[in-house]
């Protein structure tokens, strides 16, 4: 519940901030188990991003996950979802921001903002197919290039295919 | 008589690469101008794995990521799975739980000094290291059969109380291990080559170590004080008193000090735990089919390799609906090529090993 939130002061703050410079531009946000989550369209991702890393102190990617939500998705929404879990040192704030994407849409690479992305893009490319925009060498990370398929996709088979790889 | 760039291409099959990690590497004759890894030799689907496995089934899955400290992992998952049930632990389990996982971190760190001195060719150190770090594989034999694999945590405490025998392994083990490590020191810090070898080598700023989301003992060697221990505390670890050692060159030699460093403190922690080890539970009632309210969360822990973090999404059943590893290995390994550069190919081995990557959490 985001009422909960004024008992954490510093992630008010950041909750605050963000609403004040982005408002409707920011679709969602929770706080639960202690953890704050915004939700971004594609479109303002890469400025909502630059805003927490510059604006607020965010300078850490800790980790970037990806999401096939298609058992669990409401109607009308996007299949796959990335979520950027995002660090503030010092104070050890995190905030986590997701946005939607669909098969066969791409999100905008961060890796300008920040050097780590370009594995975890990678990683989130090789799993579930997704594409990154401006990726300095977006292949696949795990598995063999002439691989077919992402493994992490829900429909993918857990125990392989019948014509091997 | 001039010579061109040349592709060097390093493993997977090679001795010092600590596993199946392949570099391509292109040299200017000694120079290093670029350092690619080539991972996903060891992939096995962890991540999908975890989809089909109840959330208890999958602990011994966190076994193998990084298998040089298997309780860490499996501290981690757990803790995060807790987080996500809302369960309480019993404080003599966070206890037992904080001298599992310093045991542990002392047997990983240990185990890199005897790996990355034999890498730079001091190999009797090899010996010396996993010498010392066989009383704490005692220990981890005693108390829960395994040595490797431990599988020595569960949902809401560990599977056993600690016993006349496992706390008199443990109180051995904390007392060699500082004569050993001084042992170690002796034949090292101050050796001349050694020092040549380390000293100055595979520097990594401060800023880029945090670009670049490097975190762990590589981190505190480039000066920024950063230990989720101390700074997000988990598992009672407020109540012990230890410093956490920071050293600013960012080289392979500080990287070094901070890993010698951290034995002595984590020898510290696991005492205090020990002598201050609370009566009670060491095991919450956990329900034996464990359905987890929808939800999701992300924990993340101080593993001997940096920030281990898992986020968990649960859908209301008894399975995961996705698990997310974030692999401290995986990260620190994205870093290399920053290190490498401008160094000369034979301080690449040098470099990798004082990352201190097993190839178990980076391809997971």
């Amino acid at each position: 519940m985001l009422d909960d939130l004024k008992d954490a002061p510093a992630l008010k703050r950041v909750e605050e901030s963000l609403r004040r410079r982005f408002g409707a531009a920011l679709l969602a946000a929770s706080f639960e188990k202690g953890e704050l989550q915004f939700e971004a369209a594609r479109e303002t991702l890469s400025g909502v991003l630059e805003f927490l890393k510059t604006g607020l102190g965010f300078e850490s990617l800790t980790d970037m996950i990806g999401l096939d939500l298609v058992a669990s998705r409401p109607e009308g929404a996007g299949r796959f979802a990335v979520l950027y879990q995002l660090y503030k040192f010092p104070e050890a704030l995190r905030v986590r921001l997701r946005v939607a994407v669909d098969d066969g849409e791409a999100l905008p690479s961060v890796t300008p903002l920040f050097r780590a992305a370009d594995w975890m893009e990678r990683e989130v490319f090789d799993m579930f197919g997704i594409r990154f925009e401006g990726h300095p060498g977006l292949t696949r990370i795990y598995l063999p290039d002439e691989f077919e398929g992402f493994p992490l996709r829900k429909d993918f088979p857990l125990e392989g295919r019948e014509r091997g790889l | 008589m001039a010579f061109k760039t040349i592709d060097l291409n390093m493993g997977p099959q090679h001795p010092s690469t600590h596993g199946v990690l392949r570099l391509r590497l292109a040299v200017d004759n000694e120079l290093v101008l670029r350092v690619e890894p080539v991972l996903g030799y060891l992939h096995r689907g962890m991540e999908k794995l975890w989809e089909s496995q109840t959330y208890v089934q999958a602990v011994p899955l966190t076994d193998r990521l990084d298998y040089l400290a298997s309780l860490s992992n499996n501290l981690a998952y757990i803790l995060a799975v807790e987080k996500l049930m809302g369960l309480e632990v019993p404080k003599r389990a966070q206890y037992i739980r904080v001298i599992l996982a310093e045991l542990q971190r002392l047997a990983s760190h240990l185990a890199w000094l005897g790996f990355m001195a034999n890498d730079i060719g001091a190999m009797s150190v090899l010996l010396y290291g996993f010498e010392a770090r066989e009383g704490v594989l005692d220990v981890f034999e005693a108390y829960s059969g395994g040595r490797l694999t431990v599988h020595g945590m569960r949902i809401g405490g560990v599977p056993f109380d600690l016993d006349e025998r496992v706390i008199g392994l443990v109180r051995r083990a904390l007392d060699e291990i500082p004569r050993k490590v001084a042992d170690i020191e002796g034949l090292l810090s101050q050796n001349r080559i050694w020092l040549h070898r380390t000293e100055g080598i595979g520097v990594l700023s401060a800023a880029d170590a945090v670009a670049y989301g490097v975190t762990g003992p590589a981190l505190r060697a480039s000066g920024v004080a950063w230990d989720i221990r101390r700074d997000v505390p988990y598992s009672s670890y407020g109540d012990f008193d230890f410093a956490v050692p920071v050293f600013g060159h960012g080289d392979v030699y500080d990287r070094y000090l901070v890993r010698v460093e951290e034995i002595r403190q984590s020898l510290r922690i696991a005492g205090q735990a020990l002598e201050n080890l609370p009566p009670g539970d060491f095991r919450a009632r956990v329900p034996r089919v464990l359905k987890i309210p929808p939800g999701e969360i992300f924990h993340s822990i101080e593993a001997p390799k940096g920030e281990l973090g898992f986020y968990i999404r649960s859908d209301g059943s008894d399975k995961p609906e996705r698990v997310k590893m974030r692999s401290p290995s995986f990260l620190n390994l994205q870093a290399l090529e920053l290190m490498c550069k401008e160094n000369l190919f034979s301080d690449v081995v040098g470099i990798l090993g004082s990352l201190d990557v097993v190839l178990g959490e980076v391809d997971k």
